[in-house]
């Protein structure tokens, strides 16, 4: 398969022009671009929430806000980064428009749901921004009851409404792709030879479909529960609150790896391409992602430990969760052994992977030490559990999420970003996030409890520590934001596959692709990763005789 | 595969028929005593005329195995949700009481 | 098999109409599978409550009348029918019969629709709204505490206002589909949009399947 001439001629950028042709546009590239643009406001939004957090916790004392405001912040910090980042970040723009190159297809399956998606999440995105702008609201991105339901005095049921409208976006887009996969992929493209791209993404699209619709009723509740006073979970009239936290857990613990999964996918494809070698253990890495796709959704207890619970649910939860630490350890063994021997360069996207190797690792690690229910008595509500999962969710999602603008940048927009920049860039995020976010392990074992806008004494220094580190973050994120945006206008023009990685949308298009893809649908006869000959007995190596015929299911 | 498997008129008028007596069945049931059967019986009849809607009307006996197993994986969910829910509420009893003793004050 | 009669509706990216079928079909069984785990936490609370409080659902139970229950559960049964055998025209090419079975359909879910307004009068009039103004003096069970009786009652306006929203909203698609196979948009070569309109309305046939013993019949044989 040649590579078509470079895009200076009708790409998917550059085929019909206008707003209308943007808004109500039904391809698949543009909608990515158009979820890039709002995630990225909404990832400011976000940001600039964080900074108040941390600007307040420079001082022991409440000195910048008063409590009801600062629990404001962390609130709408949380609820903007989750449901309004993290959740779509790589499914809304990667894989909206990668799915239908790497899988040989037109569109995705169905494209006006996915113009759909898009608007149900901006949609919800304003009546959550109207929640913002109205006053906020303090309850945590927890939304527990009874706090939410009866005694918090702030814009609660206009932010739930907004997270509920965004949850059916989500819905919907893990619809979408799990027809695409199983319907649209060219002939010769059988499931084994599938990017392990799609394989993060079908399993996340299950967890979508499965999950989401739990949160989206346990939220409708709380707001009639709000509205109506319908005593739902109310104690007085025998209500539980604790029912709520298990039905909210119970999306929201899969929903951890919704965000996880599509950046699990990402680093296969970067790893593989900077160590010119195939994905040690494919099939390893494809059957993990549908075993915590499973799993996932047996430990949400381990969010209760502390809440209630019956100590016997809680030793099921906490072994369970133990074991859905394994696929996602497999992962990290088998990255490592790609590396191991390949021939590796220290590209930009590359230095994102080893930096998500190292920093999900420790998120990881400490996942576990707070499965162990002995230690969560005295870890849970601390920083202990801030600092892990903003390891996992920036040091590992928001890294992957990075890792892979940066890879399809070309890809996307037809410009190259400039390297040396975006090196900095990284170095800036490493030293920034770490510095943010190790100090913060130490307060919560110290025993600092997280939202709390004061603190005693002798915690302040690594407080300092970790609010300068979040201005690093910052300074990072904001010169990431300007050097790619800087490309689109002076970048270098992109050829078709500028990393010579392996794979449809690198192999059989031009960068950017047409609108509609394809001049021909390829017929795929390569296994994935075929980047040479394979040192480790594994079994996919670059064949040339087509598939046999087989039944798409 | 499609379905363009076309069901004879008889069998949806049995599935009809078997439909209206599994109602007839449920109501009766509930009101004899079976003790804790009661639950369970009212339960496995639904999940029975569940079944046969989901099989013939809605086609799934003439579909794909893939569509099936969707049909099947929505009700394990939900059952992974009832039951490991439910794990929680019928073993709080079990908890052990809290050794005030060994509080230092000793007070509760 | 004339060329028009197989292109009604298919859309370019897809590489043939079977594909196109397939795909729809189990997109539609993807949405059903997220509504059943929408209505399924619904069914986990109301499992909670029932084994926390099972007097007080027994008592809220017997007060929601069997007669109108049963019917409706036997309306909806019927609905369920009428709709197969719209697909079934559809499938056969016989736009007229389509629509007339849509229209049973439509007539039957209006009935159901119905007597639910009737019940739902009943409980505003008894002041069994689970709200403010909740107020529970049926004599019968007065030693139960009121309080979760109000909880069965939410479950029960959630749960049943629920399904009755979604039936508004099939009964909506039901006419949708009239207005398709009346713009001559269904044939026997393309009618998914029939089929998947029936799916749906199976669907809600099944949550009242389940809803029916498990709110009507609590503990009747005392």
């Amino acid at each position: 398969m040649s590579a078509e001439p470079n895009g200076s001629e009708k790409n998917y950028l550059n085929e019909t022009y206008g707003l209308k042709s943007w808004l109500f546009t039904l391809d698949h590239k543009r909608i990515g671009i158009l979820y890039l643009i709002t995630i990225t406001a909404f990832f400011i939004v976000g940001g600039i929430f964080a900074s108040l957090v941390r600007l307040e916790l420079m001082t022991p004392k409440g000195d910048f806000f008063e409590a009801e405001t600062y629990n404001k912040l962390f609130t709408m910090h949380g609820v903007v980064m989750i449901f309004f980042f993290l959740i779509p970040s790589i499914p809304a723009v990667l894989g909206n428009f990668l799915l239908p190159l790497q899988l040989g297809a037109r569109d995705v399956a169905f494209p006006r749901l996915n113009l759909l998606s898009y608007y149900l999440y901006t949609g919800g995105g304003i009546f959550a921004l109207g929640a913002i702008v109205m006053g906020g609201v303090d309850t945590g991105w927890t939304f527990y009851t009874p706090y939410s339901s009866t005694y918090s005095n702030s814009f609660v049921a206009l932010a739930l409404v907004g997270v509920f409208i965004n949850g059916f976006s989500s819905i919907l887009t893990g619809v979408n792709f799990i027809v695409t996969i199983h319907k649209m992929r060219a002939p010769g493209l059988t499931w084994f030879r599938l990017p392990l791209f799609i394989w993060a993404h079908y399993a996340t699209s299950l967890i979508q479909v499965l999950g989401t619709p739990v949160v989206a009723i346990t939220l409708l509740l709380v707001t009639f529960e709000r509205v109506f006073h319908i005593g739902i979970f109310n104690p007085t009239l025998g209500g539980d609150p604790v029912l709520m936290q298990h039905l909210f857990w119970f999306y929201s613990h899969p929903a951890v790896y919704i965000m996880i999964l599509p950046g699990f996918g990402v680093i296969s494809e970067v790893v593989a391409c900077f160590s010119r070698k195939c994905v040690f253990g494919y099939s390893f890495i494809a059957f993990s992602s549908l075993a915590i796709a499973v799993l996932g959704f047996l430990v949400w207890g381990h969010h209760m430990f502390v809440a209630g619970q019956s100590v016997y649910a809680g030793m099921v939860f906490s072994f369970l969760t133990f074991l859905v630490s394994v696929p996602s350890a497999i992962k990290i063994f088998n990255w490592t052994f790609t590396l191991y021997k390949g021939s590796v360069s220290l590209e930009s996207p590359m230095l994102y992977v080893l930096g998500f190797i190292g920093l999900f690792t420790i998120g990881g690690l400490t996942g576990l030490f707070l499965a162990t229910m002995g230690l969560d008595v005295h870890m849970h509500d601390t920083y202990f559990v801030v600092a892990h999962f903003h390891y996992v969710m920036v040091g590992g999602m928001v890294m992957a999420f990075l890792c892979g603008l940066h890879f399809w940048w070309p890809k996307m927009t037809g410009r190259m970003y400039s390297e040396p920049m975006a090196k900095l860039g990284v170095m800036f995020i490493f030293a920034g996030f770490n510095l943010t976010f190790l100090p913060q392990f130490v307060l919560g074992y110290l025993g600092m409890p997280r939202r709390y806008h004061t603190y005693p004494e002798e915690w302040q220094a690594l407080n300092i520590m970790s609010t300068a580190g979040a201005s690093v973050l910052g300074l990072g994120f904001g010169l990431t934001i300007i050097y790619l945006v800087y490309s689109l206008f002076k970048g270098e023009k992109a050829t078709a596959n500028p990393f010579r990685a392996k794979g449809l949308e690198w192999e059989a298009m031009a960068s950017p692709p047409i609108a509609h893809n394809f001049l021909e649908i390829p017929v795929v006869t390569e296994e994935a990763y075929a980047y040479g000959p394979s040192t480790h007995g594994d079994s996919h190596s670059a064949v040339t005789e087509p598939a046999k015929e087989e039944e798409v299911v | 595969m499609s379905d363009h498997h076309i069901v004879p008129l008889k069998i949806y008028f049995l599935i009809f028929s078997a439909l209206l007596l599994g109602t007839a069945l449920t109501v009766a049931v509930a009101f004899v005593d079976m003790g804790f059967l009661n639950t369970p019986v009212a339960l496995i009849i639904a999940l029975g005329k569940a079944s046969l809607v989901i099989l013939y009307f809605m086609h799934v006996k003439y579909s794909h195995k893939l569509v099936g197993l969707y049909a099947a994986a929505g009700f394990f969910w939900l059952i992974i949700m009832l039951s490991m829910t439910m794990q929680d509420y019928y073993t709080r009893d079990w908890d052990p009481p809290i050794p005030f003793e060994f509080l230092e004050d000793g007070s509760p | 098999m004339s060329d028009a009669a197989h292109s009604i509706g298919r859309a370019h990216h897809f590489e043939t109409a079977e594909q196109q079928y397939e795909s729809a079909t189990l997109g539609m069984w993807a949405f059903i599978v997220q509504e059943i785990l929408f209505f399924g936490g619904l069914f986990c609370g109301y499992t909670v409550y029932r084994n926390m409080h099972i007097e007080a659902f027994t008592a809220g139970s017997h007060h929601l009348d069997i007669q109108w229950g049963a019917f409706n559960t036997a309306v909806l049964i019927g609905s369920s029918l009428t709709m197969a055998l719209a697909v079934r025209c559809a499938q056969k090419g016989q736009s007229n019969s389509i629509i007339g079975w849509i229209i049973a359909t439509i007539v039957l879910g209006f009935g159901f629709l119905g007597v639910k307004y009737i019940e739902y009068s009943h409980k505003w009039h008894d002041h069994l709204i689970p709200n403010s103004s909740f107020a529970w003096t049926d004599p019968e069970f007065a030693h139960v505490a009121p309080g979760p009786i109000k909880i069965f009652f939410s479950f029960y306006f959630v749960m049943t206002g629920m399904h009755a929203l979604h039936m508004v909203i099939g009964v909506g698609i039901m006419i949708w589909m009239i207005i398709k196979v009346r713009r001559n948009e269904i044939n026997a070569h393309y009618f998914t949009p029939i089929e998947l309109s029936g799916l749906y309305w199976h669907f809600v046939d099944i949550v009242w399947i389940f809803l029916f013993p498990l709110l009507y019949l609590i503990g009747r044989h005392h």
